[in-house]
Protein backbone atom coordinates (compact mmCIF):
# COMPACT_ATOMS: atom_id res chain seq x y z
CA UNK A 1 0.00 0.00 0.00
CA UNK A 2 1.92 2.98 -1.27
CA UNK A 3 0.62 6.51 -1.36
CA UNK A 4 -0.34 8.26 -4.58
CA UNK A 5 2.65 10.05 -6.07
CA UNK A 6 2.75 13.19 -8.20
CA UNK A 7 3.53 11.07 -11.24
CA UNK A 8 0.40 8.97 -10.74
CA UNK A 9 -1.75 12.05 -10.35
CA UNK A 10 -0.25 13.73 -13.43
CA UNK A 11 -0.64 10.57 -15.49
CA UNK A 12 -4.32 10.03 -14.70
CA UNK A 13 -5.30 13.70 -15.05
CA UNK A 14 -3.50 14.36 -18.28
CA UNK A 15 -4.03 10.89 -19.75
CA UNK A 16 -7.79 11.26 -19.49
CA UNK A 17 -7.61 14.85 -20.76
CA UNK A 18 -5.52 13.76 -23.76
CA UNK A 19 -8.03 11.09 -24.73
CA UNK A 20 -10.94 13.51 -24.17
CA UNK A 21 -9.23 16.00 -26.49
CA UNK A 22 -8.85 13.33 -29.16
CA UNK A 23 -12.53 12.36 -28.87
CA UNK A 24 -13.47 16.05 -29.10
CA UNK A 25 -11.43 16.35 -32.30
CA UNK A 26 -13.17 13.33 -33.78
CA UNK A 27 -16.78 14.31 -32.95
CA UNK A 28 -16.92 18.11 -33.18
CA UNK A 29 -18.87 19.30 -36.16
CA UNK A 30 -17.26 22.72 -36.34
CA UNK A 31 -13.58 22.77 -37.40
CA UNK A 32 -12.77 25.55 -34.93
CA UNK A 33 -14.01 23.52 -31.94
CA UNK A 34 -12.13 20.50 -33.26
CA UNK A 35 -8.97 22.61 -33.33
CA UNK A 36 -9.56 23.78 -29.75
CA UNK A 37 -10.00 20.16 -28.62
CA UNK A 38 -6.66 19.42 -30.25
CA UNK A 39 -5.11 22.25 -28.21
CA UNK A 40 -6.41 20.52 -25.04
CA UNK A 41 -4.81 17.31 -26.28
CA UNK A 42 -1.46 19.00 -26.96
CA UNK A 43 -1.34 20.66 -23.54
CA UNK A 44 -2.17 17.41 -21.76
CA UNK A 45 0.57 15.69 -23.74
CA UNK A 46 2.97 18.27 -22.35
CA UNK A 47 1.69 17.27 -18.89
CA UNK A 48 2.31 13.60 -19.68
CA UNK A 49 5.88 14.42 -20.77
CA UNK A 50 6.33 16.22 -17.45
CA UNK A 51 5.13 13.14 -15.60
CA UNK A 52 7.79 11.19 -17.54
CA UNK A 53 10.41 13.75 -16.39
CA UNK A 54 11.03 14.89 -19.98
CA UNK A 55 10.93 18.61 -19.15
CA UNK A 56 12.62 19.80 -22.32
CA UNK A 57 10.16 17.96 -24.56
CA UNK A 58 7.23 19.27 -22.52
CA UNK A 59 8.38 22.84 -23.11
CA UNK A 60 8.95 22.18 -26.80
CA UNK A 61 5.51 20.56 -27.05
CA UNK A 62 3.82 23.69 -25.71
CA UNK A 63 5.95 26.02 -27.84
CA UNK A 64 5.85 24.18 -31.16
CA UNK A 65 2.52 22.34 -31.16
CA UNK A 66 0.19 24.25 -28.85
CA UNK A 67 1.81 27.54 -29.85
CA UNK A 68 3.05 27.64 -33.42
CA UNK A 69 1.22 24.85 -35.25
CA UNK A 70 -2.19 25.44 -33.66
CA UNK A 71 -2.02 29.19 -34.33
CA UNK A 72 -1.31 28.34 -37.96
CA UNK A 73 -4.22 25.88 -38.13
CA UNK A 74 -6.68 28.27 -36.43
CA UNK A 75 -5.53 31.06 -38.72
CA UNK A 76 -6.20 28.97 -41.81
CA UNK A 77 -9.62 27.86 -40.50
CA UNK A 78 -10.62 31.48 -39.88
CA UNK A 79 -9.23 32.53 -43.26
CA UNK A 80 -11.30 29.97 -45.15
CA UNK A 81 -14.58 30.64 -43.26
CA UNK A 82 -15.84 27.06 -43.54
CA UNK A 83 -19.33 25.91 -42.70
CA UNK A 84 -19.96 23.13 -40.18
CA UNK A 85 -19.48 19.60 -41.41
CA UNK A 86 -22.74 17.64 -41.60
CA UNK A 87 -23.14 14.00 -40.61
CA UNK A 88 -20.34 13.74 -38.07
CA UNK A 89 -22.56 11.81 -35.65
CA UNK A 90 -24.64 9.74 -38.07
CA UNK A 91 -23.75 6.16 -38.89
CA UNK A 92 -23.39 5.01 -42.47
CA UNK A 93 -21.58 1.92 -43.68
CA UNK A 94 -18.24 3.71 -44.21
CA UNK A 95 -18.17 5.13 -40.67
CA UNK A 96 -19.14 1.79 -39.13
CA UNK A 97 -16.35 0.11 -41.07
CA UNK A 98 -13.87 2.75 -39.88
CA UNK A 99 -14.87 2.29 -36.23
CA UNK A 100 -14.71 -1.51 -36.53
CA UNK A 101 -11.21 -1.22 -37.98
CA UNK A 102 -10.26 1.13 -35.15
CA UNK A 103 -11.49 -1.22 -32.43
CA UNK A 104 -9.83 -4.16 -34.17
CA UNK A 105 -6.57 -2.21 -34.15
CA UNK A 106 -6.92 -1.41 -30.43
CA UNK A 107 -7.65 -5.07 -29.57
CA UNK A 108 -4.74 -6.23 -31.71
CA UNK A 109 -2.26 -3.83 -30.15
CA UNK A 110 -3.48 -4.60 -26.61
CA UNK A 111 -2.81 -8.25 -27.40
CA UNK A 112 0.67 -7.41 -28.64
CA UNK A 113 1.43 -5.16 -25.65
CA UNK A 114 0.10 -7.47 -22.92
CA UNK A 115 3.65 -8.45 -22.07
CA UNK A 116 4.28 -4.88 -20.96
CA UNK A 117 1.70 -5.23 -18.18
CA UNK A 118 4.39 -7.06 -16.22
CA UNK A 119 5.00 -4.29 -13.67
CA UNK A 120 8.45 -5.33 -12.50
CA UNK A 121 10.15 -6.14 -15.81
CA UNK A 122 8.77 -3.20 -17.76
CA UNK A 123 8.69 -0.56 -15.07
CA UNK A 124 9.76 2.96 -15.97
CA UNK A 125 13.32 3.93 -15.09
CA UNK A 126 13.74 5.33 -11.59
CA UNK A 127 15.25 8.62 -12.69
CA UNK A 128 15.29 9.96 -16.25
CA UNK A 129 18.74 11.41 -16.94
CA UNK A 130 17.94 12.86 -20.38
CA UNK A 131 14.94 15.07 -19.71
CA UNK A 132 16.85 18.30 -19.19
CA UNK A 133 18.09 20.69 -21.88
CA UNK A 134 21.78 20.11 -21.20
CA UNK A 135 22.19 16.40 -22.08
CA UNK A 136 19.90 16.79 -25.10
CA UNK A 137 21.86 19.78 -26.39
CA UNK A 138 25.08 17.88 -25.92
CA UNK A 139 23.68 14.91 -27.86
CA UNK A 140 22.48 17.24 -30.65
CA UNK A 141 25.90 18.77 -31.08
CA UNK A 142 27.80 15.45 -31.08
CA UNK A 143 25.98 12.31 -32.25
CA UNK A 144 23.13 14.05 -34.04
CA UNK A 145 24.96 16.97 -35.63
CA UNK A 146 24.22 15.97 -39.24
CA UNK A 147 20.46 15.36 -38.70
CA UNK A 148 20.34 18.64 -36.77
CA UNK A 149 21.79 20.52 -39.75
CA UNK A 150 19.46 18.67 -42.12
CA UNK A 151 16.48 19.88 -40.08
CA UNK A 152 17.42 23.47 -40.91
CA UNK A 153 17.52 22.62 -44.63
CA UNK A 154 14.10 20.92 -44.38
CA UNK A 155 12.58 23.91 -42.58
CA UNK A 156 13.97 26.30 -45.20
CA UNK A 157 12.62 24.12 -48.02
CA UNK A 158 9.20 23.96 -46.32
CA UNK A 159 9.18 27.74 -45.88
CA UNK A 160 9.96 28.43 -49.53
CA UNK A 161 7.62 25.67 -50.70
CA UNK A 162 4.70 27.02 -48.67
CA UNK A 163 5.15 30.50 -50.12
CA UNK A 164 5.34 29.14 -53.66
CA UNK A 165 2.27 26.89 -53.26
CA UNK A 166 0.01 29.38 -51.47
CA UNK A 167 0.97 32.40 -53.57
CA UNK A 168 -1.68 33.98 -55.75
CA UNK A 169 -0.83 33.28 -59.36
CA UNK A 170 -0.90 36.44 -61.45
CA UNK A 171 0.32 35.61 -64.90
CA UNK A 172 -0.01 38.39 -67.46
CA UNK B 1 -2.99 1.84 -4.56
CA UNK B 2 -0.31 -0.06 -6.44
CA UNK B 3 -2.46 -0.63 -9.53
CA UNK B 4 -2.82 3.13 -10.04
CA UNK B 5 0.90 3.67 -10.48
CA UNK B 6 1.61 4.09 -14.21
CA UNK B 7 4.12 1.85 -15.92
CA UNK B 8 5.16 1.52 -19.57
CA UNK B 9 1.90 -0.23 -20.42
CA UNK B 10 -0.26 2.63 -19.12
CA UNK B 11 1.48 5.24 -21.24
CA UNK B 12 1.46 3.01 -24.31
CA UNK B 13 -2.27 2.46 -23.89
CA UNK B 14 -2.93 6.21 -23.90
CA UNK B 15 -0.74 6.54 -27.01
CA UNK B 16 -2.59 3.65 -28.67
CA UNK B 17 -6.03 5.15 -28.02
CA UNK B 18 -4.88 8.54 -29.35
CA UNK B 19 -3.43 6.93 -32.48
CA UNK B 20 -6.65 5.02 -33.13
CA UNK B 21 -8.79 8.16 -32.68
CA UNK B 22 -6.57 9.91 -35.23
CA UNK B 23 -6.80 7.00 -37.67
CA UNK B 24 -10.60 6.85 -37.38
CA UNK B 25 -10.71 10.61 -37.94
CA UNK B 26 -8.66 10.32 -41.12
CA UNK B 27 -11.00 7.60 -42.38
CA UNK B 28 -14.31 9.29 -41.53
CA UNK B 29 -14.01 13.08 -41.55
CA UNK B 30 -14.48 14.97 -44.79
CA UNK B 31 -13.12 18.41 -43.93
CA UNK B 32 -9.53 18.66 -45.20
CA UNK B 33 -8.25 20.65 -42.22
CA UNK B 34 -9.78 18.22 -39.70
CA UNK B 35 -8.17 15.28 -41.52
CA UNK B 36 -4.91 17.21 -41.30
CA UNK B 37 -5.35 17.71 -37.53
CA UNK B 38 -6.05 13.99 -37.11
CA UNK B 39 -2.67 13.28 -38.72
CA UNK B 40 -1.10 15.61 -36.15
CA UNK B 41 -2.86 13.60 -33.42
CA UNK B 42 -1.35 10.37 -34.75
CA UNK B 43 2.12 11.95 -34.85
CA UNK B 44 1.69 13.02 -31.24
CA UNK B 45 0.61 9.54 -30.17
CA UNK B 46 3.80 8.14 -31.65
CA UNK B 47 5.81 10.87 -29.89
CA UNK B 48 4.30 9.83 -26.56
CA UNK B 49 5.25 6.20 -27.08
CA UNK B 50 8.79 7.24 -28.05
CA UNK B 51 9.17 9.29 -24.87
CA UNK B 52 7.82 6.36 -22.86
CA UNK B 53 10.34 3.93 -24.33
CA UNK B 54 13.07 6.52 -23.83
CA UNK B 55 12.13 6.73 -20.15
CA UNK B 56 11.82 2.97 -19.79
CA UNK B 57 15.35 2.32 -21.07
CA UNK B 58 16.73 5.59 -19.67
CA UNK B 59 18.15 6.27 -23.12
CA UNK B 60 18.38 9.62 -24.90
CA UNK B 61 17.87 8.38 -28.47
CA UNK B 62 14.08 8.22 -28.13
CA UNK B 63 13.95 11.83 -26.98
CA UNK B 64 16.13 12.88 -29.90
CA UNK B 65 13.76 11.11 -32.27
CA UNK B 66 10.81 13.02 -30.76
CA UNK B 67 12.69 16.28 -31.34
CA UNK B 68 13.17 15.44 -35.03
CA UNK B 69 9.58 14.25 -35.44
CA UNK B 70 8.39 17.60 -34.07
CA UNK B 71 10.59 19.52 -36.54
CA UNK B 72 9.38 17.50 -39.51
CA UNK B 73 5.77 17.82 -38.30
CA UNK B 74 6.16 21.60 -38.20
CA UNK B 75 7.47 21.60 -41.78
CA UNK B 76 4.65 19.28 -42.81
CA UNK B 77 2.05 21.53 -41.17
CA UNK B 78 3.30 24.56 -43.08
CA UNK B 79 3.29 22.83 -46.48
CA UNK B 80 -0.02 21.02 -45.83
CA UNK B 81 -1.86 24.20 -44.89
CA UNK B 82 -0.40 25.97 -47.93
CA UNK B 83 -1.75 23.15 -50.11
CA UNK B 84 -5.18 23.49 -48.45
CA UNK B 85 -5.19 27.24 -49.12
CA UNK B 86 -4.20 26.69 -52.76
CA UNK B 87 -6.96 24.08 -53.07
CA UNK B 88 -9.53 26.45 -51.59
CA UNK B 89 -8.47 29.18 -54.02
CA UNK B 90 -9.10 26.91 -56.99
CA UNK B 91 -12.23 25.01 -55.94
CA UNK B 92 -13.74 27.10 -53.07
CA UNK B 93 -14.16 23.82 -51.18
CA UNK B 94 -11.91 21.58 -49.09
CA UNK B 95 -14.27 18.62 -48.75
CA UNK B 96 -11.86 15.80 -49.55
CA UNK B 97 -14.60 13.76 -51.21
CA UNK B 98 -14.93 16.45 -53.87
CA UNK B 99 -11.22 16.78 -54.52
CA UNK B 100 -10.48 14.71 -57.56
CA UNK B 101 -8.17 16.95 -59.55
CA UNK B 102 -5.78 14.07 -60.22
CA UNK B 103 -8.53 12.03 -61.88
CA UNK B 104 -8.35 11.83 -65.68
Amino acid sequence: MSEITVQTLLFWTFGIMAIAGGIGLLFNRSPIYAALSLVVNFFSLAGLYLSLQAEFLAAIQVLVYAGAIMVLVLFVIMLLNLEEEQGVLEFNSRRILAFLLGFAFIAEMMYVMREFSDRTRYALAEDFAYGQVEPIGEKLMTDYLFPFEMISVILLAALIGAIVVARKHTYQ
Amino acid sequence: MEFLTPNTYSYLTVALIMFTLGAIGVMTRRNGIVVFMCIELMLNAVNLSLVTFSRMHNDANGSMLVFFVMCVAAAEAVVGLAVIIALFRNKLDIDINNVNIFKW
